[in-house]
């Protein structure tokens, strides 16, 4: 509990409502080891109580948008995909940004890839993207949107370092592609919007469910897909896992693929190697420290891009 | 609802039909009876087929899948990277 006290207001608010949503006001007999900050990040903080969390949004996160992605989350028809919310309105803000609250799952283990769930979370996009989008209005998935959002904070942050320019000549090739409206298509399905590892968690009786809807909307499933994508392209995902992946989304029906799955993931996969690029820069200079190897990786796939572009259903098989 | 075991709060959650009710604070649940029964039918409508089985060691191994004209170059992949923090990182962040 220190951890959650010491640690600002949005974190000792966030600590507090998860409180009262498992106790009310009676006394807490939890073990002090399943009460601590999970995700304390610019985009959401995460604060667990027992069996549920509390997140604080993205500041500037908007109402509308906002409450069809919850409720998305909540919707029957998903209840096999996505984790629901605890029932019931949440109208508690803190510092002006929305609350909710969802029951605590077990994540990935981050330090064993080898156990990560793949071929799960491939049928879990799958089924999402097979799903027919709800009636009435649904926002777009933002994964465009958060890519550009990266560009932006690269040359806010390190407009002068060297490897800026290289990163700006392959979102070039990107931004050509994706059009007027940014989002490089009006292909229409239900999205997650933001897919990685961290986006898994196991629901009350172990199954694999998919969580953070703050991307969510409708959109070209392929960007879903993209950031193992650009992995596997970078040459960091081994190739049997990728094809594990792709393999079990394409069992399961999943229709960003088709008919050719480098014509469609080329240009997320892309944007995606980008975005991680440019976080990179940002984010290591942020830290004063500089750029990891496989951060660096991602920085000589960037300088790859410009100048070999892939001609649609030609992808090599090497 | 009150947990019988750590008194917390319990939350009802809809599964396609299916009532469950979970504790919010040691994370269990009551089921109703007959209720785990309707959830085991409901999951299962949930569960694709097993995939394959992995092929056997030693036997050759599957073509290499289809990669972008700006991927690593061929025989340049970075596999070892896999189990690398710097990479693991990558994996779990957006």
């Amino acid at each position: 509990m220190e951890r959650v006290e010491s640690d600002g207001d949005v974190l000792g608010a966030l600590a507090l409502i998860a409180r009262g949503a498992v106790h009310g006001g009676a006394a807490c007999g939890c073990d002090p080891g399943v009460v601590r900050v999970l995700a304390d990040r610019e985009d959401g903080a995460v604060v667990r109580h027992g069996g549920i969390v509390a997140k604080a949004h993205a500041p500037g996160t908007e109402d509308a948008p906002h409450a069809v992605r919850v409720a998305l989350a909540g919707d029957p028809a998903l209840a096999g995909v996505l984790l629901p919310p605890v029932p019931g309105p949440r109208t508690e803000r803190v510092a002006g940004r929305p609350v909710t609250v969802w029951p605590y799952g077990p994540p990935v283990d981050p330090g064993d890839p080898d156990a990560a769930p793949w071929e799960e979370a491939a049928r879990l996009l799958a089924l999402l993207h097979r799903t027919p989008p709800p009636p009435g209005p649904l926002p777009a998935m933002r994964a465009p949107v958060k890519a550009a959002l990266a560009v932006g904070r690269m040359l806010r942050a390190v407009p002068d370092h060297p490897a800026t320019a290289t990163v700006l000549a392959a979102w070039r090739t990107v931004t050509e592609e994706l059009g007027e409206d940014g989002t490089g298509g009006t292909r229409a399905y239900l999205c997650h919007g933001d897919f990685h590892l961290g986006q898994l968690v196991r629901d009350f009786h172990g199954a694999w469910r998919l969580i953070d809807v703050d991307d969510a909307g409708l959109g070209d499933p392929a960007w879903d897909l993209a950031r193992p994508a650009a992995w596997f392209a970078a040459g960091l995902l081994p190739a049997e896992v990728w094809a594990r992946f792709l393999g079990a989304y394409d069992a399961a029906g999943g229709p960003a693929t088709e008919p050719d799955p480098w014509a469609r993931l080329d240009l997320p996969a892309r944007a995606l190697t980008v975005q991680t690029a440019a976080l990179a820069l940002a984010k290591s200079t942020a830290e004063g420290r500089g750029l990891d190897e496989v951060e660096g990786v991602m920085i000589d796939t960037c300088a790859r891009i410009p100048t070999a572009r892939t001609v649609p259903g030609s992808a090599a098989s090497s | 609802m009150q947990c019988p075991k750590c008194h917390a709060a319990m939350h009802t959650y809809n599964r396609n039909g299916v009532q469950i009710e979970q504790c919010s604070g040691c994370r269990g649940i009551f089921l109703d009876y007959g209720e785990l029964e309707a959830l085991t039918r409901l999951e299962s409508q949930w569960q694709a087929p097993p995939a394959p089985p992995a092929p056997p060691a030693g036997y050759p191994a599957q073509p290499a899948p289809a990669a972008p004209a700006w991927g690593a170059p061929h025989g340049g992949h970075h596999g070892g990277h896999y189990r690398q923090r710097g990479f693991g990182r990558m994996l779990f962040s957006s």
